[in-house]
């Protein structure tokens, strides 16, 4: 066991974990944060994707243990007193969501894009996705969701 | 996944002493997470060696590029410096994975991994890196022995991977179209008196093609490879391609690659 | 008010599926709960000699641990076989026992041997592995189409077959192939899929001892077939003691249509331990478990005359349908699959013939289109050699084909009520500028690549119901659909669906509906759905039947609504029912000009009644309350048709195939919400492009799954694909009020066949599905060698 202090979404938290707890269990069970989604056991499918320091990480593939005074964004804290990230307005006004469940990493992974790449191209945004599986939508929404949104961001 | 004790080094001694056969050092975490939730492998002790300041940057010399053990595929991939020196390293980073991956996982720990499709032992060989560990230097042409096997020791780490810079380089593969590792990636590297074909996919381990390098030190231009034909013999077959196919991608990305230079 | 229906409403549903506040099963926890997880079977074909579990149910944390012997101890049911086949020589079809945990044999990997229960996942997991069991491996059967020569599986099914089925007319076929110019043969295969709906199935089952019921939270597209099967042939608890809920589904693609043994197995669990069980599946357990798509291997002939008339055709396929039959197992590759074989073609005489195999592999059932993309895929790739064989364009031969009179009688079954099959392919022409191919040719060319382009016309029977047509054809039960609409007193409506939504939006087009029919406005009507306590029975969201059948019993349930309003009215304003018309949410009186809302009608309906000086708004003898049900039951299919052009460009040095340009047009008559239905459209296009060119599942000669993981099995990602283009034609369904066809397979349907027309069309020979880079790469080679051989 191990006590593991960070910041998840803007608040402190402290929690008293096993070494082996994986992130997106910490977020998921422990924090009771489940807009977190896992979909595959291999890290391919970036359902479970949250933000680490500001950068996209597949929480599947970390523990917490090892995150030790980071911050850590998730689906939950990307809205801003209850106002939708950009992102996600682009997404809702788009369609580029059908059954919701590969959303929230695919989501976190488009933020950091943006913070990366201001106007990404349209083959930009797809090789940038490649971590981010959708069986739904054929991401042609989802393509046109992130560029939306770099253009009001 | 079974439990372990959990221990996060200050410096490389605290490290290597923490060191036993039943641990294994956590940098990126990017193989060694995903093998012990899947049950394949378990281990006692967990050495993060992220903490480590000393094993984290980039240093570029007249003739080498130095890249420490835990920086990430995404600091390498945005280098100014090392897209100045030697563009194609920059350009594989890029090519890593996918952007969490690359966020995440370390050059440190894809070299101690050796994992037959991975990317970046193929850089090591076609640049003619040395591995610097915390007790010697390895060439490496002796570092990639087989597959997931390296002569590191226990306890001992790698510090840096020094790269030579070369006068002309590119990096060309052909991705599994599930996975996106390698099927055959083959880097191609000329140097001032010789040319490295780094070939990674296609066999149990990295290697260098010598025949290919060879002809290409003798002229360095795609057509003189256009004649050869590549042994299909000790190449992996798998669903996704034979080694048939993968025999006659290392010459089609050969030539992509020193046409790309 | 303008009307909704038609425009592009954004979706009421997503706002809490973006914040991360969406509710899937696996995001659901009970107090007091234990954790589930399957001892599997590691052999595809063994008899099981001993169950040890002595040494698990001493490891830590476990609470219980259960087999084969409990549950017939119990006597729980087994899985069922939802649709009744009869082969030609008018026998049964023969299916095995398939108990929720296995009882002396296993017959796939991944089958359920036991289930571990515990106190947390980890020690389910750790003491999985000390369960023990003495299996003798047997030889698998592996191939599909060997089966029926292979070993015997089953002792009661000689040659493994589950049935052998006929369609058609094969003396009347034999009349046609004598009079033929030309027979154009193809020998396919239509590959295995799995579905990978990115939710892994979960469930989580609680017992109430007090009130005896069971809740059972599960990932399921049709949670009332869930509970009924659960409960009328598991026997686990009775229907009115067992509570189904589908919460938040993410994605089902026909592999949630029906319960599985997990959700029996701990439903019935959690009755026993008297505590809540979940369970949720990882990938690698969807990969093995989760019941597969497709899986055919075809053989079928084409009879033309050289001005490429068509004059018959046939169709003999193999059918793996895995270890044992799963519900909607039987029906897919033949009433889903036979009467589709002729495709949207005038064609005097057919038949189809299937025989459908046992094997050990896991289940076979409903994907995407079940049974109609095979159809498709066979008659579009036949229909293209053909055009090659007699030398004329591909668009040419389809529109000599193409019926122009509406109703269309087909040859099998369907009389198809309306279409435009001409128009669409002109319309699909068009868009995707067909006469300047030969320019994109000329440019991939100069660049080193081949381009090919390919097309594909299919038509689709959907909107699964009429209840008599499918009980005629073997269902075990009729397939309408229900919907409540309740007005609240203050004026909101809450409608209630028996369809179910995993990404199709019904939260939003229902309402647009509902809300176009009661002149309400669209933020004051909430659908709902998901829950068995909550609605009337329904037979849930499959076959692109939702908004057909369950949209239209809306429609039906709101006219039931206004009937009472106009009653109630008339008594308000004083007026004879007759004269109140309703339009715009309001009852109006043309000859006072008095109008009543519906939501003041409403209200007064929840007003007392007659009492004293009280008087009730409501005419004499009107119940109070503004609730009305209806099930509705078409009268027939609805049939969307399309005409799709794939352009894809090959690099012949290393095979790789991209889909470069595609065009869909489509006609699903009224659009209720395009942004919806082209999200339907894109979605189902690339699931068929994968099907094409990317997705296999593979089991090796022993049985063992090679793909069971996203690092072997290819899902294609958006680097694979381009942007698509869409347009519609419409011809609107006589069938429904609407005048709606479906559109959720649509994609998926027409894709394969226009992605592979392309791909064999720039290759210039036949290949199979998928056209990876190595065998695209093989045909490119063989192809420069023979060419350089003739220079």
């Amino acid at each position: 066991m191990k006590k593991v202090s960070l910041e998840v979404n803007g608040k402190k938290v402290t929690k008293e974990i096993s070494n082996h707890t994986i992130l997106s269990v910490f977020l998921r069970d422990i924090l009771n944060l489940t807009g977190t989604h896992v979909g595959c056991d291999t890290s391919q499918c970036g359902a479970c994707v949250v933000h680490v320091n500001g950068k996209s990480i597949k929480s599947c593939t970390a523990f917490a243990a090892d995150l030790e005074g980071s911050k850590i964004t998730t689906i939950e804290g990307l809205a801003q007193n209850g106002k939708m990230h950009p992102m996600q307005e682009a997404f809702k006004k788009l369609h580029g969501l059908q059954c919701g469940y590969c959303t929230p990493g695919m989501v976190m992974s488009a933020v950091d894009l943006l913070q990366n790449n201001k106007k990404p191209s349209d083959s930009e945004i797809r090789k940038w996705l490649e971590g981010n599986i959708c069986r739904c939508t054929g991401y042609q929404n989802i393509v046109a969701a992130v560029k939306e949104a770099a253009s009001k961001m | 996944m079974k439990t372990f004790n959990y221990h996060s080094a200050k410096n490389v001694k605290e490290a290597s002493k923490l060191a036993s056969s039943n641990s294994v050092f956590l940098a990126g975490g990017m193989s060694t997470i995903p093998s012990m939730k899947l049950g394949f492998a378990n281990y006692r002790d967990i050495i993060d060696i992220k903490g480590i300041k000393s094993l984290s940057g980039i240093k570029v010399s007249g003739k080498t590029v130095k890249i420490g053990a835990t920086t990430k595929h995404v600091e390498v991939a945005n280098s100014k410096d090392v897209k100045k020196a030697i563009p194609s390293l920059a350009a594989l980073a890029e090519g890593i994975g996918d952007p969490q991956v690359r966020n995440r996982g370390t050059i440190g720990g894809s070299i101690a991994n050796n994992d037959p499709s991975a990317d970046y032992p193929s850089a090591c060989i076609a640049l003619n890196a040395v591995i610097h560990t915390n007790n010697r230097k390895i060439d490496a042409d002796k570092f990639f022995k087989s597959m997931f096997e390296t002569p590191l020791k226990s306890g001992e780490i790698i510090e840096v991977i020094e790269f030579a810079i070369p006068e002309k380089s590119n990096y060309q593969k052909y991705p599994n179209p599930a996975s996106r590792y390698a099927i055959v990636g083959v880097y191609v590297a000329k140097h001032k008196s010789s040319v490295n074909v780094a070939v990674t996919g296609a066999k149990s381990c990295v290697y260098n093609d010598k025949d290919l390098a060879k002809a290409l030190t003798s002229k360095f231009s795609s057509s003189s490879i256009d004649n050869f034909s590549i042994s299909s013999s000790g190449m992996n077959s798998d669903i996704h391609a034979s080694a048939e196919y993968r025999a006659n991608m290392i010459k089609v990305f050969a030539k992509k690659a020193v046409d790309a230079c | 008010m303008a009307s909704l229906v038609g425009s592009r409403v954004e979706r009421k549903e997503d706002k809490k599926l973006l914040t991360g506040r969406g509710k899937y099963t696996a995001d659901v926890n009970f107090v007091n709960q234990t954790f589930a997880y399957f001892v599997r079977s590691p052999h595809a074909r063994a008899q099981i000699k001993k169950v040890d579990t002595s040494k698990a149910l001493k490891a830590s944390g476990v609470v219980a641990v259960l087999t084969g012997a409990d549950i017939a101890n119990d006597k729980i049911g087994g899985l069922i076989a939802g649709w009744r086949i009869k082969s030609e020589d008018g026998s049964d079809m023969k299916v095995p026992a398939h108990p929720p945990l296995a009882n002396d044999t296993v017959n796939y990997v991944g089958d359920h041997v036991a289930v571990v229960i515990a106190e947390s996942l980890d020690e389910a997991r750790n003491a999985a592995e000390l369960v023990k069991v003495d299996y003798k491996i047997m030889k698998a059967v592996v191939s599909t189409k060997d089966a029926m020569n292979s070993d015997q599986i089953y002792k009661e099914i000689p040659k493994n077959l589950c049935f052998d089925w006929l369609l058609g007319d094969r003396a009347k076929v034999k009349e046609a192939f004598d009079k033929a110019d030309k027979i154009i043969k193809i020998d396919l295969i239509n590959n295995r899929l799995v579905p990978n709906a990115m939710e892994p199935r979960a469930a989580n089952a609680d017992y109430n001892p007090s009130t005896e019921e069971i809740t059972l939270y599960t990932t399921s597209q049709n949670p009332h077939l869930a509970r009924i099967i659960i409960s009328a042939f598991n026997g686990v608890a009775p229907e009115n003691k067992l509570r189904v809920i589908a919460p938040d589904v993410g994605g089902g693609f026909g592999s949630k249509i029906y319960p599985y043994a997990e959700e029996v197995v701990c439903s019935w669990a959690a009755k026993k331990i008297e505590r809540p069980i979940k369970w949720v599946a990882d990938r690698t357990e969807s990969f093995l478990s989760d019941c597969h798509g497709r899986d055919h291997v075809t053989h079928a002939e084409l009879a033309v005359k050289n001005d490429g008339t068509f004059l018959g055709f046939k169709n003999e396929t193999i059918a793996n349908i895995g270890a044992y039959a799963s519900v909607f197992a039987t029906v897919t590759p033949t009433y889903l699959f036979g009467p589709c074989a002729t495709g949207v073609y005038k064609m005097p005489a057919a038949y189809t013939n299937v025989k459908a195999v046992f094997t050990n592999t896991a289940p076979v059932d409903a994907y995407r289109g079940a049974g109609r993309p095979e159809a498709t895929y066979t008659i579009e790739t036949i229909v293209e050699k053909a055009a090659r064989e007699l030398g004329m364009d591909p668009a040419e031969i389809r529109m000599k084909n193409f019926p122009t009179q509406f109703p269309f009688q087909q040859t099998l079954v369907h009389s198809v009520d309306s279409g435009d099959y001409v128009a669409g392919l002109n319309k699909s022409m068009e868009v995707a500028d067909y006469k300047g191919f030969e320019k994109r040719k000329r440019e991939s060319e100069s660049k080193g690549k081949l381009r090919g382009i390919g097309l594909c016309s299919y038509f689709e029977a959907c909107g699964i119901a009429p209840s008599p047509v499918v009980m005629m054809l073997g269902c075990g039960i009729g397939l309408w659909e229900s919907a409540e609409v309740r007005f609240n007193p203050t004026g909101n409506v809450t409608v209630f669906t028996g369809s179910h939504s995993h990404g199709q939006g019904h939260d939003t087009t229902f309402a647009q509906i509902a809300a176009d029919q009661l002149g309400v406005p669209i933020e004051n009507i909430e659908i709902s759905h998901g829950d068995t306590d909550k609605g009337p029975f329904g037979y849930g969201t499959y076959g692109s039947r939702s908004l057909t059948v369950g949209g239209t019993a809306i429609v039906k349930a709101c006219e039931k609504i206004i009937a009472k309003g106009k009653r109630v009215a008339a008594k308000m304003l004083e007026a004879s029912e007759d004269d109140v018309e309703f339009s715009n949410g309001e009852f109006v009186v043309a000859k006072s000009n008095k109008k009543k809302t519906i939501g003041e009608i409403a209200f007064a309906c929840y007003l007392p009644g007659t009492y004293g000086e009280v008087k009730s708004p409501l005419p004499e003898g009107e119940e109070p309350g503004l609730k009305e049900t209806s099930f509705f039951d078409p009268v027939n299919f609805s049939f969307p048709a399309g005409s799709h052009i794939c352009e894809v460009e090959v690099d012949p040095e290393t095979g790789e195939t991209k889909v470069v340009k595609y065009t869909a047009v489509d006609d699903f008559g009224t659009i209720i919400n395009p942004l919806v239905v082209e999200g339907q459209v894109h979605g189902g296009v690339v699931q068929g492009i994968g099907q094409a060119l990317y997705e296999e599942c593979r089991y090796d000669n022993s049985g063992q799954l090679i793909t069971a993981s996203y690092m072997d099995y290819t899902m294609p990602r958006a680097d694979n694909l381009p942007e698509f283009k869409l347009d519609w034609t419409c011809t609107p369904s006589t069938t429904n009020p609407l005048g709606t066809k479906g559109c959720g397979e649509a994609g998926a349907i027409a894709a394969p066949a226009a992605v592979m027309n392309a791909v064999m069309n720039a290759i210039g020979a036949e290949i199979s599905m998928p056209a990876t880079a190595e065998k695209v790469w093989k045909v490119c080679n063989q192809n420069k060698k023979r060419n350089s051989e003739a220079a």
